[in-house]
């Protein structure tokens, strides 16, 4: 009891409950009007696809924000993830009845290739800096899409099938192709519902924000502000950069594997350079290093196409404006006078308070 | 006999793609920003040069004319509403915002045009000039391509170097505080750069147009995410870098279709970028800056 008291007195820990406190009403309000009708059918869609966005703004706000190395290629590990979960989901189809434990393992199998990924990347990647890093994780990004749209697998009887190119194998009697070259897959059992979307997401926050508040997570921190600095003191930056690259790919996985779950088709193009860029959006918009403002960036930007569909042909457009005024609006002088001001009503009301007191 | 058609070919879109990556790498070197709605200014100015030539019938020229004006007033205007407020602002809000102006541009584009996919007709005509008897055969949009190309490249070295706007151009990529010490007006400056490289993109727009004739409101995206590559890949803020690096990942890309694969073209082009970028962390021709304690 004691140790809860220390923890919720603390700033950290408050916010941190905070963040779970306001996931979990979220998720029961939502659920509330699901159960209650009040949701149209096209934002019932989009739920797990805000789920699947959260996890990988969170995650991409691990590199970005908290590591500091800007990423364009994100979207390539949430590709490797969903096209490894649907393998594993439609091979165990048969031996594994249940579809929440096959969507269990379809996440694990995402993030662990996913991860495998990442350490491929990363190890040449974060050998560069800046604006250099950053082309690469796109080339990677391109690289991972164009190999899974050439991409064969089949399963058959006696086991799985892979070729790359053109389909080079034959399937026996009752075969069955999973994943078709650049038509993608098809026929994807929709395993995601929100629930299991929900608890993912309280997954990664619990293992981010801990994360972040960890040695581990301060040494990453330390690498991002200042990495002579970081170097000379002992901290292994390479190993830090690594690691936090390698936890970022595996949410992203994690993160494919719920999305890719909530359609029946899914292509490798679904996975461009668009959804990369889409994703950074969330991340920028939401502030660098703040999960929580990535939480709420992504939630909102899923919607917001959605809640202009009065305006159907003018949405995209006005998204757009929308994205560039509240970047300008981000950096303007405006910005900073109202802050200044909210700042010093905060300390008129300190200095009152404190006369009050004395 | 087809190895020189595939080098002839490789070049020919090495040369759009140094055109584009020109834009990108003057941009990048007075404005340190990665300018993501280039690629989208290529595609208006297809569009310009299709309305001109098709809807209204002027002659190719005047097309490409219209197409270069309009896109050097874009390049300017977008310069002056969305990244001028932003010059103190962290790089990655000047890339969001780049991004957002790369949006609007594709659905403002689709809005006008609608999503079909127009046919555009090629500004160059004439027959393919035979050589060797017949044996090689190249169109002439290539040869005009690869002349443009040259002839872009000559003129941009000779203003960067002899003119005194072009070594005003220099000093601001340098250092901005010191140039408007020496009393260089930057704004000005930074707008004629967007100009230029809006111009050629007008240009590279209407060359890829021809030599690929179709037109969508995406046609920009995939050439300006490689000339972008292409700028790199040269060395990100050297011009003849852009050159090179163009020409390479033009060659790179059209031996890869021909001998390797179609659908992994685009695969092997990345990937030499990432082999070439990690013995060379600065691209080819960049200049390496040593990190100071």
């Amino acid at each position: 009891m004691d140790k809860l008291k220390k923890y919720t007195a603390s700033t950290a820990g408050r916010d941190r409950l905070l963040s779970f406190g306001i996931v979990i009403i979220a998720y029961a309000v939502v659920q509330a009007m699901v159960l209650g009708d009040s949701l149209s059918s096209a934002m019932q869609g989009l739920l797990v696809p805000i789920c699947a966005y959260i996890i990988m703004a969170v995650s991409l706000n691990l590199t970005v924000g908290i590591l500091g190395e800007l990423s364009l290629g994100h979207a390539g590990f949430m590709s490797v993830g969903a096209f490894s979960g649907i393998v594993v989901t439609t091979s165990l189809a048969d031996t594994v009845p249940s579809g929440v434990v096959r969507l269990i393992l379809a996440i694990i199998v995402g993030a662990i290739c996913a991860a495998i990924a990442g350490v491929i990347v990363g190890v040449p990647v974060l050998r560069l800096k800046g604006d250099y890093l950053a082309i690469v994780t796109l080339a990677f990004g391109e690289i991972i899409k164009n190999i899974i749209n050439v991409l064969y697998v089949g399963k058959d009887a006696s086991g799985l099938h892979f070729s790359i190119l053109e389909q080079k194998f034959e399937l026996a009697e009752g075969g069955k192709m999973i994943i078709n070259g650049p038509m993608g897959v098809s026929g994807v059992q929709k395993l995601s519902t929100f629930t299991s979307g929900f608890v993912l997401i309280l997954i990664t926050l619990f293992i981010v924000l801990n994360l972040i508040n960890s040695r581990a997570g301060r040494a990453i921190m330390s690498v991002r502000d200042n990495k002579i600095a970081a170097d000379s003191i002992g901290i292994s930056t390479t190993h830090y950069k690594l690691m936090a690259f390698v936890i970022s790919a595996a949410f992203a996985g994690m993160a494919g594997a719920l999305y890719a779950m909530n359609y029946s088709t899914i292509t490798a193009a679904k996975f461009d350079f668009n959804t990369s860029i889409l994703i950074l959006v969330f991340v920028v918009l939401g502030g660098l290093g703040n999960v929580w403002g990535s939480i709420i960036a992504a939630t909102l930007l899923t919607l917001l196409p959605e809640l202009l569909r009065a305006v159907n042909s003018y949405r995209m457009l006005i998204y757009a404006i929308l994205l560039i005024a509240m970047m300008l609006f981000n950096n303007s002088p405006l910005k900073a006078r109202l802050l200044e001001k909210r700042g010093m009503k905060q300390m008129e009301k300190l200095e009152k308070s404190e006369k009050g007191g004395a | 006999m087809s190895f020189l058609t595939n080098l002839i070919n490789g070049i020919s879109l090495g040369s759009i793609y140094a055109i584009i990556a020109l834009g990108y790498t003057m941009v990048y070197g007075i404005a340190k920003m990665l300018n993501f709605a280039h690629g989208d200014v290529i595609m208006v100015g297809g569009y310009m040069c299709f309305c001109a030539t098709t809807y209204l019938g002027w002659p190719p020229l005047a097309g490409v004319a219209l197409a270069v004006v309009v896109c050097t007033a874009l390049g300017v205007v977008i310069e002056r509403l969305a990244y001028k407020p932003l010059r103190m602002a962290p790089a990655l809000a000047v890339l969001i915002t780049a991004i957002g102006v790369s949006y609007f541009l594709q659905n403002a584009a689709l809005l006008i045009w609608g999503s079909s996919t127009k046919s555009f007709t090629s500004v160059i005509s004439g027959s393919p000039v035979q050589l060797f008897g017949g044996q090689l055969t190249i169109t002439r949009v290539t040869i005009v391509t690869i002349v443009a190309c040259i002839v872009i490249m000559l003129a941009l070295t000779l203003f960067t170097s002899r003119t005194k706007m072009g070594t005003a151009m220099r000093a601001v990529s340098e250092d901005k505080g010191a140039a408007q010490l020496m009393g260089i007006n930057v704004n000005t400056t930074i707008s004629l750069t967007f100009a230029i490289g809006s111009g050629l993109a007008a240009i590279a727009g209407v060359l890829l147009c021809s030599a690929y004739p179709t037109l969508l409101p995406t046609t920009g995206s995939m050439p300006g995410i490689k000339a972008f590559t292409a700028a790199v890949f040269g060395g990100i803020g050297s011009i003849p870098g852009a050159l090179l690096g163009g020409i390479l990942l033009g060659i790179i890309e059209i031996f890869a279709k021909a001998y390797i694969s179609t659908q992994l073209s685009d695969a092997i082009v990345f990937a030499v970028l990432i082999v070439v970028l990690l013995v060379k962390p600065d691209g080819l021709l960049g200049k390496r800056v040593s990190e100071k304690v």
